[in-house]
């Protein structure tokens, strides 16, 4: 970001923060909320959720066939079935990230994303640059990112336009056949589960 | 409303895509704060999800460009809680509560909050059945509504396939109206060769999908 744009988000700070209390005070004043409660919910999208939930999905599919066979089927049903993540709600759609197709994920018209599996969205996810770009110059967000795929990559754009949630299923990176599920899970970074980055094992 | 600022698929102009090295939940507590104060407010369930995206729409689109994304979601929020009469803007401008309540049909508990966040589940049972299957050649509707729609300004009028069905889901057009009304439709993934929607110029190794809900689609 420019260093104009900075000053311009810093200016406008003071007066949000102000009102952000103000509201927060009224609706407390009022009985509508309770300030314990916005505390807790700060806290819980935090700390509760976050790309380790992704993370340890996107492991699991690439340690064990048959979990991977039941996360294509039905992401939502299969993260579940793991007793380790968060739960996940309805119409989480896992697609696959093979040497013929790599998909990319975004919300053209808002900010809609996969958030109980990947955490709350980046700003880049949210910003007009990638809102815009993605859909038409996808090899040009792709190169923002500083990955460079092969011209006769397919690349498929998942517009999240309704309720359904989307989430890459990388590729399995060369060299790390022989790795545990938790060493895995390290590497799948939450860029990777939006199709703007590639797991890349630390030395590969 | 539809042909607003915020329907940006294809537009020139904002530049590259600056990502940012281990970038923190919220970047300043106000944000965390103005979440949640969406989320608890939420709860009531006096507006829907799709209402909520609705009133962002209605931002001006300078403020909508000027503002930080939790800057639009309090801006609308705020318009919200006046809208819904839960807040007046004599109140904001004094910044304490100058009236008693009106009451909320569901307040968020500690206990609520405490539980891990999950989405909510928008598919709807029907007695309809799904109008295409995969496979099916559809043409998207030319429609321009001054009203919410989840249909992008770049997949209108194109044609492409189905290529799955989702399940009949609250129906965004009319779910963000004042009178909240779900009618469910189906939802479908219809995909489109980058050519289609951009033309000839186009990269010929991309396709673009976007999940439509019936009303959006006709046979091609």
């Amino acid at each position: 970001m420019s260093e104009h744009s900075h000053d311009h988000d810093r200016s406008e700070l003071s007066d949000v923060q102000l009102r952000v209390r103000a509201l927060e005070t009224i609706l407390t004043e009022k009985g509508y909320i309770e300030p314990a409660v916005i505390d807790q919910l700060v806290e819980s999208y935090e700390t509760k959720i976050g790309p380790k939930n992704g993370a340890r999905i996107v492991a699991r599919a690439w340690s064990d066939p048959t979990f991977k066979a039941a996360l294509l089927k039905d992401a939502t049903a299969a993260a579940n079935s793991l007793g380790h993540v968060s739960p996940v709600g309805s119409h989480l759609i896992a697609v696959e990230n093979t040497p013929q197709t790599h998909n990319l994920v975004v919300c053209t018209l808002c900010s809609c994303y996969p958030w109980e599996v990947l955490g709350l969205p980046p700003v880049w996810y949210k910003s007009a640059p990638y809102r815009s770009r993605a859909v038409i110059d996808p090899r040009g967000v792709l190169g923002d990112f500083g990955v460079s795929l092969p011209a006769e990559t397919e690349i498929r754009i998942w517009d999240s336009t309704a309720e359904t949630r989307f989430i890459v299923l990388p590729m399995r990176p060369a060299g790390t056949e022989t790795w545990s599920e938790d060493q895995l899970a390290e590497i799948v970074t939450r860029d990777s589960m939006i199709g703007t980055g590639v797991p890349t094992p630390k030395g590969a | 409303m539809s042909n607003t600022i915020h329907d940006m698929g294809g537009m020139h102009g904002f530049g590259p895509v600056e990502p940012e090295p281990d970038e923190p939940v919220f970047h300043a507590p106000w944000e965390g704060r103005v979440h949640a104060l969406q989320r608890a407010m939420g709860a009531a369930g006096l507006w829907s999800i799709d209402g909520g995206r609705a009133s962002l729409e209605r931002l001006p689109p300078v403020t909508y460009l000027s503002s930080s994304y939790y800057q639009r979601w309090f801006l609308g929020l705020e318009k919200r809680v006046v809208a819904h009469g839960l807040v007046g803007e004599d109140e904001l401008a004094a910044g304490r509560s100058l009236r008693t309540a009106k009451p909320l049909p569901r307040r968020m508990t500690l206990t609520d909050a405490q539980q891990p966040p999950i989405r909510g589940n928008f598919e709807r049972p029907t007695n309809s059945s799904a109008r295409f299957k995969p496979g099916d050649r559809v043409r998207t509707a030319n429609i321009n509504p001054t009203t919410h729609t989840r249909l992008p300004r770049y997949a209108r009028d194109k044609e492409g396939v189905i290529e799955a069905v989702r399940g009949c889901h609250v129906y965004p057009d009319t779910a963000a109206l004042d009178v909240h009304d779900e009618r469910p439709q189906w939802l479908y993934t219809v995909v489109f060769t980058g050519r289609e929607l951009w033309g000839d110029d186009a990269d010929p190794s991309i396709k673009v999908s976007i999940e439509a809900f019936e009303p959006y689609l006709l046979p091609a």
